[in-house]
This record gives C-alpha cells, structure tokens and sequence, in this order.
C-alpha cells in the first residue's frame, strides 16, 4: 500500500468520526428541546470545543498531506473535498451548539401543541436523518445517497418556508407562547441551514467520486 | 490558433523482435510544451528517439509507421536534416569536455561541416546563451571548458547547443534528473521561455514537474499510448484507470 493510502484512509476516519460527534451534538439538542434539559444542552455547548478541535487538527492534516504528497487525481479530489465538508461540518456543529445555547436560555418547556404545530420536532429528525446520510454517502463512497440529500434538503426548505405562516397561527390562539415561538423559529431557521451545509456535503462528495463540479446548478441537473 | 507540428500515425518500434512502442498515434501542437511519462521500460525515451530517428542508430533497433514534421514523414527525409529540425537534450548534461563553452554552442555547425563566419558565430553564441538564459552568466568565460560550469549551467549550455541549430521541436530525455531543485526550477522557466520559439517534449519521471510545465500529458504504459489530454485533466481527472494508479503512486 502506497504511503499515501493509509494517510488518506486516516484522514477519511477523521471525517467519519467528526461527522459522527456532529450528529450526536444534534440529537443530545433535539433530546434537551423534547425534555427541556438544559444540562444536556450544556453539555452540547461543553463539547462542541471538541467539534473545533477536530476541524482543527482535520485542516492540519490536510495541509501536512498537501506539502508531502503532492495529491493527484481522485487523491487531490478526495483532500480538497475533505477541506471543504471539514468547514461544512463545523458550521454545523456551530449551529448545534447556537440551537443549545437558545435552550438554555429558555424560560419555560415548550408547549407540546406548539412543537406540533411548527412542525419543529419532524424537521428536526429530519435534519439529524440527513447528516446521517452525508456519514453513509461518504463512508461508502456513494454518490447515490449524496445525491438523495438534495431531496431530502427540499423537506427542510419546505418547513422553513410555511414556519411564519405556523407560527402566527399558533399565536392567534396563544399569546403567552410568543417568546418560545420565536425561539422555535429561531431554531427552524438554524435546522434549515444544516440543510444547506449538508447539501454542499453532498455536492463535495459527488465532485470527489465523480469529478463533477455541481455547485450553483438547480437541483434538477444535480 | 494551434497547429499541429508533429504527428506519429499508428508508429511502432522495435529492439529486434521486441515490440516496445505499440502503434502510437498523437498529434502534438506547435508552442506547446507536451510532457511524456510512465514507467520505467514503457517506453516513452524510445518513442522519443524515435522522433529525430536516433532510436535507428541503435544496432537491431527498427520502427514502423509514420512521425510526421509538419505533414512530411521524417523517415522518407535525410536523418541529418531530421536532427538539425528536432533537436535533443539528454539526461546528463553532456557538453563536449574538450571544447570551450563558445564551441560547444556552435559545435553542431562544426560537426556537420557548416561554415559561419567570426561574426556569424559570435551572433549565434550570444543568441544561443541568451535564450538559454545562460548569456549572463558565462558571457566573459566563454572560452573556459564547458565542463567548467556547474551542472544546472551545463544542462543549459546543452539546451544552447541544441537551440543554436535553429530546430522547431526540441526533444528533452529527463533533463533535470540529474540537477538539484534550483538548477531544475531555472530549467523549468527556461522551457516556458523557450515554448514561445519551439515546440518541446519533455520525458520526465518527476510528475510535478509534468504538472508544472506541461500543456499536455502523454502516458505510456507497455509501449502504448495510454492516455494523451491537457496536463489539468490529466492530473485532476484522468480518464484510464492505469492513469489513475500510476500518477497517484498506485502502480504495481
């Protein structure tokens, strides 16, 4: 095996291990926003210093293989797209971590017909269902499953969209709630962004496996 | 607008009955710099050599097909003519010992019994170094040994040998496998400076530098022609799977 293989194949375990942090800080948000834990949500905060940290040490390892190995074809591909999805993912983390920190501040738990009525909890699943498919998609080198994030982001998008519409017709009926339906559209805003992230995942891995330059094409030539 | 200055149509060669380029077609563009690799026996030096037929000087060695210079076949044109149209430097900087680094430059007019006057000389030597980006440097030793210089300055003293014949194409055999990173780096710059007068093949083992100086790559594998497209594609995007392993170092 070529020098250079095992440094790759290190770097990718990198990425799969931060992908896997990322989408646990999502899920321990979505668990401290079902049971109004805010420890949980400080843990989120706690850890996403390890989130950073991983970028970090991603960004280094990538530059070291940069000056030593000179990478080539799909070598370079796979290095400058892990450079690229490293930046996604920490912006991920990042919003993580701003959904916690909103938790946190929180007065009171979220009314459970007020998490029905904005749709919140499915995006959420949804959002956290994604950046496991970004995990599958770059594991298995699968360009097929990058793809399905395009349509799955759409679900996002959708939810984004109507979230005004939601939420003023949940505050004809309660006035009281109007602090927690403007965090709760602050969150879906930010779960709408980890759509986007994801969706320029996909986009790196599709260019490493195939090549394909598809960023700022819609998503029918995707 | 690109021309095409060398052509080889479906070209073979042979040591004896050892078939070592097989049916090669490539058309390479005028000004362009075109770099050849592969591995080690694949190749690519023979199919060079066989671009200014010095690949027949070897005893047994024969070819089969045509290289076109322009649209005539160099193997129905004198072989001396072909060598004063194509010129060659090779692997080791190779300036003749005995001579000075004033008849080094001239020595393919001496050679071939081709008389110049003092001051015709004198024009061709200083023309010479100076596209070989050599002039500077030498320009108040010229009559010290060539062997005087330093390896990086011998090599270019070969290239001024070779330019000073006024040829359109310019064959390189790994013209800087023996020369440290500066002398490479000059050599490197020298080509860019020399594509603007010259067409140049260059064979090279260091893919970087193919990368680096190259407009187009060519990749032989086993006396074929592999793969032939613009040296970006080639390094980011390489079609044939025995492309992609050799450049990223996959080869077994």
């Amino acid at each position: 095996m070529a020098k250079i293989e095992g440094e790759l194949s290190l770097l990718k375990e990198e990425v799969i291990s931060m992908c896997t942090l990322v989408h646990s800080q999502l899920q321990k948000g979505l668990s401290a926003l079902l049971n109004f834990d805010k420890d949980l949500a400080r843990e989120v905060v706690m850890i996403e210093k390890r989130v950073n940290s991983a970028e970090l040490k991603i960004d280094r390892d990538c530059e070291d293989i940069f000056a030593i190995y000179c990478p080539v074809a799909v070598d370079l591909r796979f290095v400058l797209a892990v450079l690229k999805i490293n930046t996604n993912l920490e912006r991920i983390g990042d919003i993580a971590e701003g959904i916690a920190k909103l938790l946190i501040d929180t007065e009171r738990a979220y009314s459970e017909e007020l998490l029905n009525n904005t749709k919140i909890v499915e995006m959420y699943y949804e959002a956290i269902l994604i950046v496991e498919q970004i995990m599958k998609a770059f594991e298995n080198e699968d360009s097929a499953i990058a793809r399905g994030i395009f349509r799955r982001d759409e679900f996002l998008d959708e939810i984004n969209l109507k979230a005004n519409a939601l939420i003023i017709a949940h505050l004809k009926n309660h006035p009281e709630d109007i602090d927690q339906a403007l965090n709760l559209l602050s969150i879906i805003r930010r779960l709408e962004r980890v759509g986007d992230q994801a969706e320029n995942i996909a986009e790196e891995i599709i260019f490493y496996l195939e090549a394909k330059v598809i960023k700022h094409t819609n998503r029918k030539e995707k | 607008m690109e021309s095409t200055i060398i052509k080889s149509e479906n070209f073979n060669a042979y040591f004896g009955t050892n078939h070592v380029v097989k049916d090669v077609t490539i058309g390479i563009d005028q000004n362009s710099i075109v770099a050849v690799m592969g591995p080690s026996g694949c190749g690519k030096t023979t199919f060079l050599r066989c671009i200014n037929r010095m690949h027949e000087l070897i005893p047994g060695a024969t070819a089969v097909g045509k290289i076109l210079l322009h649209k005539e076949n160099v193997y129905d044109l004198n072989s001396i003519l072909v060598r004063l149209k194509i010129g060659m430097v090779f692997q080791r900087p190779n300036p003749f010992p005995n001579l000075s680094i004033y008849d080094n430059v001239i020595a393919g007019y001496k050679l071939n019994g081709m008389k110049l006057s003092k001051q015709e000389s004198n024009e061709i030597v200083e023309g010479s170094l100076t596209k070989a980006a050599l002039w500077n440097e030498v320009k108040d030793n010229l009559h010290k040994k060539g062997t005087f210089l330093s390896g990086g300055q011998q090599q270019r003293l070969c290239i001024a040998r070779a330019v000073a014949m006024e040829p359109e194409v310019l064959l390189l055999d790994e013209p800087t496998s023996a020369l440290d990173p500066i002398s490479t780096a000059s050599i490197e710059q020298l080509l860019f400076e020399l594509k603007k007068n010259y067409t140049l093949i260059i064979v090279t083992h260091n893919m970087q530098q193919a990368g680096r100086v190259s407009d187009k790559t060519a990749f032989f594998y086993m006396g074929e022609l592999v793969e032939y497209d613009d040296t970006r594609e080639m390094f980011t995007n390489p079609k044939d799977s025995r492309t992609q392993n050799y450049i990223t170092g996959r080869f077994s």
